[in-house]
């Protein structure tokens, strides 16, 4: 009798990209997440049970399916595709308070930067200093001085040996961020002010030598920090080039406001490639692996690595884990009020166009599991995308002002958002609503990062004060 | 066809002479040196008018800075002359290739946008609620002329005989609110007349150094007496509030800030509009 009530349906397990998993299965209809989390984990033959999330036609699976099928109804008589996305296994707590506010630069606050590991913090101000903060005491901890005007951005070393710093003076400077000090002089070779820095990834160069800048002037430039000079310059933009990435496949992409990104050859700086299709400045470029490579060998474990060999072969093993078969993706954002989503690796023309937002799109940024894209843009909103899609999923409206940067947490389970109306908001993927309101800047907010360890949330603004965040 | 023309006429058809360019470089070098000569030859009233009008030149000269450079190098000599000079002093004076550091740092990715009016948040509410309770601001007016009542109302004779003359009518600009009923004439004391009624004020915002027409939300204080705030009576120095939510300002906890307080700065029955300072 009780065999009877209980109905079958066939279903397909998928990953993300669309490749089945074994073959269809007859599922008893009685089975919610928590059951089919076990069928998977058993199919593929994890030795860790792993938590999944399941989603039916882009809509995330909670309840069992048999509610499912009679809720939304689907006929019982077809194969029911079921997406499964591996979630990460440890969970970041949100952070929901404002544990310290640190006075200390003299003018706007306009990067912050966590290092690889989470375990330091520099920012860099309009005060045309650079500081170390002490996270333990929460106080600073050295002051770089150096530069000559506005340090526009800041970027450690994916192993958390160095800190390069631009200005809006067109010079680089390498700190070392034990001492504080300056390590060499000053880079000098753009003629205008640096808008992005990005660090060769370090399982394709050990310790750390070579990073990339752009600046307003329309190059790029590749310099060495051990030889201290610019090695390539990457020209070829007509306009400033506004973002730039190095991606884990060793290659150099740089968004421009002539409408195009390039993609750099790095041992030469040939171009190979030229992605067209904005209409208007390319704001903001993201990587789907991007978070791997800004972390480098370190992960949520705290684990420190002695000789940078072992620390290449662990950033190239999460490198490749995190990457499975797929080529690598891009994510334009642009002053066109659309994104676009692209695998230069595979063709030159976009995958996706992402359209929906009502004004330009400032910030975007994929996941740390590559799942998930979202978008930071003027009209006030958060968007939150398919990262293998790029079908739009949900929009995160609160802010009153534009919002200018985003941030993930390390388990891609919260986005965190600055804004011009001087807060930060939290937001959660699962449910896609409002999870945490953090005001507390008396002004604009013009940079947020999450620690890579999840622990702080460290933001900077107009107020001149550094704010940092606890769970 | 006037004289002038012809020469167009003939250098649309043929161009200009071969060596015109030269001629005219040399003439323009060679004029200085004849202007320098009159100079010092002229004697009397000539020799003043000289003297002052190059005096003017120079003086004119010392201000053209590095702006007259990039504007028009094209127009004649004179000007060329100036920019020169300034030019000329700008290699002589060191100074710094300009990267003096400006205040008001903006991120790389707000630097190319323009200006939009970088409001403030100014809005410190609970700061506001304070003063709010102890009803006092410190304004930009700190003073007014105290308004006496003679002037501020006319008394309106009433009655079948007009010897009736407990109604007043109100002599200054006044705002009531969009949700006001006339009472019965016959119980209206006050008489708020409608051409003298406001809806928008022009409010200067002090840090942004800019002018918007923002609605009048309400009258917050009449520095002349709480009757007059409680009719709306607008006058110098009375304290109004204003619709802002169009500045886009924002409370520390992130809302929009629709109302904020203003001081009259004119006279408005006299001006025919009010103007106003954002109170900060």
């Amino acid at each position: 009798m009780e065999d009877e009530a209980v109905n079958n349906v066939m279903c397909q397990f998928t990953d993300p990209e669309g490749t089945p998993l074994g073959a269809p299965l007859y599922l008893p209809q009685n089975a919610g997440p928590q059951q089919l989390q076990q069928i998977v984990n058993k199919l593929l033959n994890n030795e860790e049970k792993l938590p999944y999330a399941f989603y039916i036609s882009d809509q995330e699976l909670v309840v069992p399916l048999e509610t499912y099928l009679q809720k939304n109804k689907v006929s019982v008589e077809k194969v029911l595709a079921i997406v499964c996305q591996p979630q990460a296994i440890f969970r970041i707590r949100p952070v929901n308070r404002c544990s310290a506010t640190i006075a200390g630069h003299a003018e706007a606050v306009l990067s912050v930067a966590f290092s690889p590991d989470g375990r330091q913090l520099a920012s860099g101000s309009g005060d045309t200093t650079v500081r170390l903060w002490d996270l333990n005491t929460q106080t600073p901890m050295f002051t770089c001085t150096g530069h000559k005007n506005w340090v526009l951005c800041i970027a450690w070393s994916p192993d958390g040996k160095h800190l390069v710093s631009g200005s809006k003076a067109g010079e680089l400077q390498c700190w070392d961020p034990q001492t504080g000090k300056p390590s060499g002089n000053q880079l000098v070779g753009h003629k205008k002010w640096i808008t992005g820095i990005s660090w060769e990834p370090v399982h394709l160069n050990a310790p750390c030598r070579r990073f990339v800048s752009a600046s307003k002037d329309g190059d790029a430039r590749i310099w060495d920090i051990s030889l201290r000079k610019s090695v390539i310059c990457l020209s070829g933009h007509t306009l400033a080039i506004t973002c730039v990435k190095w991606g884990g496949d060793g290659v150099i992409y740089t968004g421009s406001q002539d409408c195009t990104i390039k993609v750099w050859e790095t041992s030469q700086g040939k171009l190979i490639r030229e992605l067209k299709g904005h209409g208007h400045w390319v704001n903001s470029l993201a990587l789907s692996t991007e978070y791997v490579l800004r972390t480098g060998a370190f992960d949520h474990t705290g684990k420190t690595y002695s000789s940078p060999e072992e620390m290449k072969k662990v950033a190239l093993e999460r490198y490749n884990k995190m990457k499975g078969n797929a080529p690598e993706r891009l994510v334009s954002g642009s002053d066109d009020f659309t994104m676009f989503l692209w695998e230069p690796a595979v063709s030159k023309h976009p995958k996706t166009r992402m359209t929906g937002h009502q004004q330009l799109v400032n910030h975007v940024y994929f996941s740390p599991d590559g799942n998930w894209v979202a978008s930071a843009s003027f009209d006030k909103s958060v968007k939150l995308w398919n990262g293998i899609t790029g079908k739009f999923v949900a929009a995160f409206r609160g802010h009153v002002g534009p919002v200018y940067q985003i941030s993930w947490s390390a388990d891609s389970r919260l986005l965190l958002s600055g804004s011009k109306d001087s807060t930060l908001k939290i937001w959660d993927i699962r449910t896609q609503k409002l999870k945490q309101d953090l005001p507390g800047h008396a002004d604009e907010v013009f940079a947020v990062d999450w620690s890579p360890d999840g622990e702080k949330v460290a933001s900077g603004g107009k107020d001149r004060v550094l704010k940092l965040w606890m769970g | 066809m006037p004289q002038g023309d012809y020469i167009e006429l003939h250098r649309k058809r043929h161009g200009y002479r071969l060596d015109h360019f030269e001629r005219k470089r040399k003439k323009e070098a060679r004029e200085v040196h004849k202007h320098s000569e009159r100079a010092q030859k002229a004697l009397g009233i000539k020799g003043k008018m000289i003297a002052k009008k190059n005096y003017a030149e120079k003086a004119l000269m010392k201000k053209t800075f590095f702006v007259l450079l990039n504007a028009d190098l094209k127009v004649k000599g004179k000007v060329l002359k100036q920019t020169i000079l300034a030019m000329h002093e700008e290699s002589t004076s060191r100074r710094k290739v300009d990267d003096d550091v400006q205040d008001g740092a903006v991120p790389a990715y707000l630097l190319d946008r323009e200006n939009t009016t970088r409001a403030k948040i100014l809005s410190n509410s609970i700061k506001q609620k304070r003063k709010e309770k102890a009803g006092k601001w410190e304004v930009p007016l700190p003073k007014v002329r105290p308004v006496a009542e003679d002037e501020m109302f006319k008394v309106i004779r009433s009655g079948k005989r007009k010897t009736k003359q407990w109604k007043r009518m109100v002599t200054k600009a006044t705002f009531v609110g969009p949700g006001f009923t006339r009472k019965p004439p016959k119980y209206e004391r006050f008489i708020r007349p409608t051409g003298l009624r406001f809806t928008k004020a022009h409010v200067t915002h002090p840090e942004l150094k800019c002018t918007f027409n923002l609605e009048i939300i309400g009258v917050k204080k009449n520095p002349n007496g709480p009757t007059y705030t409680s009719l709306g009576v607008i006058t110098k120095g009375t304290i109004i509030e204003v619709n802002v939510s169009e500045l886009g300002l924002v409370t520390p906890a992130g809302k929009v800030v629709w109302g904020k307080y203003a001081q009259v700065t004119n006279n408005p029955e006299n001006d025919g509009c009010i103007n106003a300072v954002l109170l900060v």
